[in-house]
């Protein structure tokens, strides 16, 4: 046991550390769960609706290959289930990976394991400890989520069985990340890695729920699902999962004995000796440390634009005559018909996402600058405002290629189901009249940076009002003051209502003041 | 006359909040010459350099660099100055060679010939990914990219810590290389060897402020020289002059320490007792630094406060 010695205390260590992190996943994951049964039932209130919104989904391949099975949707708990579906899953593994990496190959990597272990501390330790506090924020996750959903007056034994499908889920992707953090020196490849594990699985279970579900055995997201809570409560797929884990976890423990601390199994390649012609400005330094981020986010919001518009023709069957959802809907625009308004919506929640991936982006800045990467480069003939301009390009240009992805993937499962190829333009249009309500977001980071840059991280309050008012101000009936703030809301919601100028105009101005008063503040103020 | 001067600062004050960082700092170098700057941890070093470079922007005094000001001609200050830190922070995916050329193309001046030469006496793989260097390696990185360039100033803030001894020598020899060419260094180091081998003249700050500065061989003045000496008969009378502290003696041996201004007196009294064997040394940089440094301990436990140092 002694290769385990001060596996507690780490363990505790770790729950201090990252106690801020622990509380926000746990919360999110608790408050997506109870957000989406409250939802349920105040939009099916009686049993007819529940009947019309089961026979819309059951045999809409779209639908199920976003959320999984269809499984008791005639009930609220199957219903439940299955709108928290695949992606409630996936936000639990993605927090358990990610977790566990951090924990372990991120400590690794930057050298302060290595200082710990240098103390009374057994080899396996950090592992171990690792996997203690992320299994036990799975376990937390679980019993939150079974116990809130009995408190709303679910099905006690559906409940505890959805919350578990939590833990189980969490659990395996422990196990996977355990492994991949074996592989290379990075734990942002080990994460990648893990991560592409869990886009597999996502995809794999996809194509098995819109056929016949044999193939979804395979994937672990897929096995969870077959547990079917709240229709049938089968608890044996969970066994398959724990056994699944236990063998993940040993063969992790069993590679990191044989593997040099701080080494792979997969030695890195050698890189460039010299620099290619984009390294020589500002701007090509930007684009090069920014490019996979642009990319990911754009391909991200490339499949949740595909999602979008492959139900878009079959939108009306969905609602059927359910008004709270017609309501929600056509909250985007007067007398147009349901499918623009739709559209737009759905154009409206990319945005959103673009917006995030802008402030993320334009927040390099900032990253860069406490990272103390600034400072030399600011030694060299390059001036603040040049230096801030290229990372500031990067975020304009890349969510504006985010938004014309989105676009792109919903105007072409659309133009796909319809036959209409004029689709694609059309939409990547409209997606691209977002923009200047992102370019907004962006400045709001911009400023901040460079007038108040201990306050840079608000710059995503822009970006959670902005969601919480897309997704939710109809549903909850936001005063119209309220919703004023979110530059979003400001749009013309094309293709349902007319494009007019005089909006992205302002939009525009808008965000070059607020550029303009962050660059400003940057030539002005101490560098680090 | 101040384009004599490649540095030339006077009276600068940086606070941060309450804390004030530099108290009126002093700082001349002249072109053409190595000029070590040394004090203790937080004595302000950094801070300079970081005004030096227009990063940071004083509260009040006179800078000026190259004949120019760092803050509002901070561009054009850069194309003739290189810079390099001693906490390296690089980019983790980038490997070292890329920095390097991406570091030589942003001041315009990237020689391939040289950096292959500097990256081959240094003994860096500049294929490795950044994440992956050591400490020392990734000063070496931070080297190569600003001693591979031909600025006609150099700022080097710490160049050689993580370095070892081999390192060291071959830094040295850079440096010795980059003089011989007329350009100007000014060298922020807590290696007194290494400021001794390659600095004329030095300033020795505290607590933001400048105690102490000159050319090594003027700063030995200032010091007392130490002297043990064995003679034939005893020699008397010694402690009476000014400017002469007798450590410890015997019948005909006899310690001292003696001011540079009473040395002949010194030794030919010495010599007029019989000298059988005598040993001078002259103070060394180290003990130039302690003495300030000592200074500082003794009037922070006079204030009873510890302001002074942080």
């Amino acid at each position: 046991m002694s290769s385990l010695t001060g596996t507690w205390a780490l363990a505790r260590f770790a729950v201090r550390r990252d106690r801020v992190r622990i509380a926000v996943w746990i919360l999110s994951i608790v408050v997506l769960v109870v957000i989406t049964a409250a939802s349920v039932k105040g939009l099916y209130p009686t049993q007819h609706d529940l009947d019309v919104a089961a026979a819309a989904s059951i045999d809409n391949p779209a639908a199920l290959a976003f959320n999984g099975p269809a499984y008791g949707l005639d009930t609220v708990g199957g219903q439940v289930a299955f709108q928290v579906g695949a992606f409630g899953l996936t936000v639990v593994a993605l927090m358990s990976l990610l977790m566990v990496g951090r924990l372990t190959r991120s400590e690794e990597e930057s050298g302060r394991l290595e200082l710990v272990n240098s103390m009374a501390v057994g080899r396996h330790a950090a592992l171990a400890a690792a996997l203690v506090v992320v299994s036990a924020m799975n376990v937390v996750v679980g019993v939150l989520v079974g116990a809130s959903l009995v408190a709303m007056d679910l099905p006690v034994g559906g409940s505890i069985l959805f919350g578990l499908s939590f833990t189980m889920i969490g659990l395996m992707f422990i196990g996977v990340e355990t492994v991949t953090t074996q592989v290379t020196e990075s734990s942002r490849t080990a994460s990648g890695l893990a991560g592409a594990v869990l886009g597999v699985s996502y995809a794999v279970r996809a194509i098995g729920d819109v056929g016949n579900g044999a193939l979804s055995w395979l994937s672990p997201i897929g096995l969870v699902q077959k547990a079917r809570p709240y229709a049938g409560d089968v608890w044996w797929p969970l066994g398959i999962a724990l056994v699944l884990t236990v063998g993940l976890a040993l063969l992790g423990a069993y590679l990191r004995s044989h593997r040099d601390f701080g080494s792979g199994l997969v030695q890195p390649r050698p890189g460039r000796a010299t620099a290619s012609p984009l390294l020589g400005r500002p701007l090509g330094l930007a684009v090069r440390l920014q490019r996979a981020t642009v990319w990911w986010w754009a391909f991200a919001v490339l499949l949740t634009g595909v999602a979008y518009g492959s139900i878009a023709n079959s939108i009306e069957d969905f609602i059927g005559d359910n008004q709270a959802v017609a309501d929600m809907v056509a909250a985007a625009g007067g007398g147009a018909s349901l499918v623009d308004s739709y559209l737009a919506t759905s154009l409206l929640i990319l945005a959103v996402i673009a917006g995030g991936a802008a402030v993320q982006m334009a927040l390099r800045l900032h990253s860069e600058e406490t990272a103390g990467r600034v400072e030399p480069l600011l030694a060299t003939p390059v001036s603040r405002t040049g230096w801030m301009s290229s990372h500031l390009a990067v975020a304009l240009g890349g969510s504006a290629l985010i938004m014309m992805a989105g676009g792109f993937g919903t105007g072409a499962t659309y133009a796909f189901v319809t036959g209409d190829a004029g689709q694609i333009p059309r939409l990547i249009g409209a997606a691209l009249v977002h923009v200047p309500a992102i370019w907004v977001v962006v400045g709001i980071a911009c400023a901040l940076f460079g007038a108040a840059p201990r306050w840079a991280v608000l710059a995503w309050v822009g970006v959670a009002v902005g969601l919480v008012v897309a997704m939710f101000g109809a549903l909850l009936d936001l005063p119209g003051l309220v919703m004023d703030l979110s530059p979003f809301q400001h749009t013309p919601q094309v293709p349902a209502q007319d494009l007019t100028a005089l909006p992205l105009i302002v939009l525009l101005a808008v965000g070059a003041s607020l550029v303009a008063v962050g660059l400003a503040g940057f030539r002005r103020r101490d560098i680090g | 006359m101040a384009s004599e001067l490649a540095i030339d600062v006077e009276g600068l004050v940086k606070t941060f909040g309450s804390f004030r960082a530099l108290d009126g700092l002093d700082l001349t170098v002249a072109r053409g010459e190595v000029h070590g700057f040394l004090g203790p941890n937080g004595s302000g070093k950094t801070t300079t350099i970081r005004i030096l470079l227009g990063l940071l922007r004083a509260d009040s005094g006179r800078i000026s660099l190259l004949g120019r000001d760092p803050w509002r001609d901070a561009v054009a200050v850069h194309r003739r100055i290189a810079y390099v830190p001693g906490d390296v922070s690089l980019w983790p995916k980038l490997t070292g060679g890329e920095i390097i050329d991406l570091f030589g193309r942003l001041r315009g001046d990237l020689d391939t010939r040289r950096r292959d030469q500097l990256i081959e006496r240094f003994e860096l793989d500049p294929t490795k990914r950044s994440r992956t260097y050591s400490k020392g390696n990734r000063q070496k990185v931070a080297l190569v990219a600003g001693l591979s360039s031909s600025a006609e100033l150099l700022l080097l803030d710490e160049p050689t810590s993580g370095l070892d001894p081999i390192m060291e020598a071959v830094f040295q020899e850079t440096i010795r290389e980059t003089t011989a060419e007329g350009r100007t260094v000014l060298l922020s180091s807590h290696i007194l060897g290494e400021v001794e081998a390659l600095c004329e003249s030095v300033s020795i700050i505290r607590a933001g402020r400048t105690v102490q500065t000159g050319t090594l061989e003027e700063l030995r003045h200032l010091r007392r020289t130490a002297i043990t000496a064995e003679t034939r008969q005893p020699v008397a009378d010694l402690g009476n002059l000014p400017g002469v502290a007798v450590v410890a003696r015997s019948d005909t041996k006899v310690r001292l320490e003696v001011d540079a201004a009473q040395l002949d007196t010194v030794v030919q009294r010495l010599a007029g007792a019989g000298l059988v064997a005598l040993v001078s040394t002259p103070p060394t940089l180290e003990e130039l630094f302690l003495q300030h440094y000592d200074d500082e301990l003794t009037a922070d436990m006079a204030h009873g406060s510890g302001d002074a140092g942080a």
